[in-house]
């Protein structure tokens, strides 16, 4: 399982990081949006998997005895979820605009804040 | 109520944003809200700096869960220094942003947007928690992001998606080292982090660790090879909102680097060496890029990457006097910083137009608003004894102590070709006889201004002059100040014991 999931976020990261080198804007917002969710997978996977072991300390011990899921990766990975939720309808909203505007989706165009005046 | 006040200026701008969305489109109250919250905050800022002043580190356990289970706030002297500079540029350019901002884009929202961003600095400054931290930057992104694209102009459209897309990579490589972090120790407290990172055998993933967050912080703070973003968007959005992003946004990234390579990973001679030869390349290719420009704003932000150089200079050199400069840097430069960006607001008003080649002549026309540019224009290249001089006399005698010549080099360098530039400014924009420009149509010349509208734009940068002239004259105070911060950030101790407490 971790094994397999290891190479998932390694092609999440890839093919994020190949997208965002595109030219294309919506294909810039696809490649953030694949690196954001193997952002968030990699936060799962370093939280250690463990199968059908719940947080809950049983009525005997005030401890826990041996393994446990731990629940702080998925609360991690809700905050950044809603986080790039957020974020990545901002980038949608923004590339259209920019679209409607410049007219062109072709990064290499928009480059008009770069140039001398 | 004494013990909730690390709170209190994060609080404070949550309201003063939650009361101003209340106040959609009453521009006028809003207006005034801003300015009065942001004294407040000011005053508030004051208290805490005071209160940790006299009693050390305040921290405080978000819901009363113990360190290092739940988030912790924590207020040493960097955080509440740092807490300070925010109050003081963000009521200077709350002010200024009521002078200048047009009534269109305070329609929609500015103001509130405004303090959301200053929120999310407070934020990311007071909070003791790597994941927080996260969360904190989250916020300053996204109100950055609707502060740049507000109004919609095509120079300022294309200016935020570089600004975003950079922005947001970073956010990503961070959130990919905070995990690996979590992975190698199970922890997001910042102070645990450093007893358990310390502990770690494996000293080359800790290394790889270190360097994600070099790259995620480094984007943000705009350092050597990672810095192109800022030239293409900081001169897009309106001069307001300019000062701001000059004045604090890169210096959160800068804090994020210190505290992150002070207290988590400590003393690795690698790592010092990387952040070294970053800082002098950052120094040499910032002034370079500086010097081929013609637009003001675009000079001043070359400057931004090219003075970020002097604090991660001293970051990396490592011993106190070198860290209480970047500190003393970092005091100076943000106040310098914010202000330079509202003069540039200011001449643009004047004349309507940010090209140097066709300013001019502004010398004969306002001779004392012309001796008011000149002070923080002095002090950014440090002539002494104005702000800039005091840290880069300890930079410069940090290198010498380990041998670094070709640091020197950088520092020197990099402060010549600062001050070619505010000589060539000075004589383009101030001296040289001034060309005829056409007339704009419907702008609103600062000449014809009622006098209201000019005391809100020139009097923020009174304000910041007077401030920036108090750093340098009364640099023992300051400097004190920055010895205090960088024996608190070198002993980490210190920080550790008054977050977990007795635990340890």
């Amino acid at each position: 399982m971790e094994f397999i999931l290891a190479i998932l976020i390694g092609i999440f990261y890839a093919a994020g990081l190949y997208m965002m080198l595109r030219r294309s804007l919506v294909k810039l917002i696809i490649g953030l949006i694949l690196l954001g969710n193997g952002a968030n997978l990699l936060i799962f996977l370093l939280g250690r998997i463990t199968k059908g072991l719940p947080p809950i300390i049983s009525g005997e011990s005030p401890v826990f005895l041996g393994a446990y899921a731990d629940p702080i990766p998925q609360a991690l990975i809700l905050t950044a979820i809603v986080i790039s939720f957020g974020l990545q309808s901002f980038a949608i909203v923004l590339v259209k605009r920019a679209y409607t505007v410049v007219k062109t989706d072709d990064l290499d165009q928009m480059n008009s804040t770069d140039q001398f005046s | 109520m004494i013990q909730h006040l690390v709170l209190y200026p994060i609080l404070i701008q949550v309201f003063l944003a939650v009361v101003l969305l209340f106040c959609w489109r009453r521009v006028h109250l809003q207006k005034v809200i801003s300015v009065v919250g942001s004294f407040l905050s000011l005053g508030i800022a004051i208290w805490l700096f005071i209160n940790t002043w006299n009693q050390g580190t305040l921290t405080i356990q978000a819901g009363n869960w113990e360190a290092p289970f739940g988030i912790s706030f924590v207020s040493d002297t960097f955080a509440a220094t740092l807490v300070l500079l925010t109050a003081i540029s963000g009521l200077a350019v709350s002010v200024f942003s009521v002078g200048t901002i047009l009534p269109a884009r305070l329609k929609f929202g500015y103001l509130p947007i405004f303090h959301f961003l200053l929120l999310g600095l407070n934020g990311a400054f007071l909070t003791g928690d790597i994941f927080n931290l996260y969360v904190w930057f989250e916020v300053i992104i996204i109100s950055s992001f609707v502060l740049i694209t507000l109004g919609g102009e095509k120079a300022q459209l294309e200016g935020a998606l570089k600004y975003f897309t950079l922005n947001i990579f970073a956010s990503m490589i961070f959130l990919t080292a905070v995990a690996v972090l979590y992975g190698l120790t199970g922890s997001l407290n910042m102070a645990d982090l450093s007893i358990k990172v310390a502990a770690i055998e494996n000293r080359g993933l800790v290394e790889v660790t270190a360097i994600l967050f070099l790259i995620g912080f480094g984007i943000k703070s705009a350092l050597f090879p990672l810095y192109f973003w800022l030239p293409a968007s900081y001169h897009t959005p309106p001069p307001a909102v300019s000062a701001i992003f000059g004045g604090l946004l890169t210096k959160v990234g800068v804090y994020a680097l210190i505290r992150v390579f002070t207290l988590i990973f400590v003393g690795d001679v690698f790592l010092e060496n990387v952040i070294l030869t970053i800082a002098g390349l950052t120094l040499i290719s910032g002034a370079i890029g500086a010097l081929v420009q013609n637009n003001i704003v675009k000079i001043f932000s070359y400057l931004i990457i090219c003075h970020i150089g002097y604090v991660i200079l001293g970051l990396g050199l490592a011993s106190e006097l070198a860290i209480a400069g970047a500190i003393f840097y970092l005091i100076h430069d943000i106040i310098v910083k914010t202000n330079l960006f509202m003069i540039s607001g200011l001449i643009y008003r004047i004349k309507g137009t940010f090209s140097i080649r066709d300013l001019g002549g502004l010398y004969a026309k306002y001779p004392l608003l012309s001796l008011l540019m000149v002070i923080p224009f002095f002090s950014l290249v440090g002539i002494p004894p104005l702000s800039g001089f005091w840290p880069k006399l300890a930079l410069i005698t940090e290198s010498f102590k380990v041998d670094n010549y070709w640091l020197i080099a950088a520092v020197l360098f990099a402060t010549f070709i600062t001050f070619y530039l505010i000589a060539k400014i000075w004589s383009e924009v101030f001296w040289k006889e001034g060309k005829i420009l056409p007339k704009l149509h419907n702008f609103r010349y600062f000449e014809k201004l009622k006098l209201e509208k000019k005391i809100q734009i020139v009097g923020p940068i009174v304000f910041l002059a007077l401030v920036s002239l108090y750093i340098g004259f009364c640099a023992e105070n300051i400097q004190q100040l920055a010895l205090r911060v960088a024996k608190e950030l070198l002993n980490n101790q210190h920080y550790i014991q008054a977050v977990l407490g007795n635990q340890l």
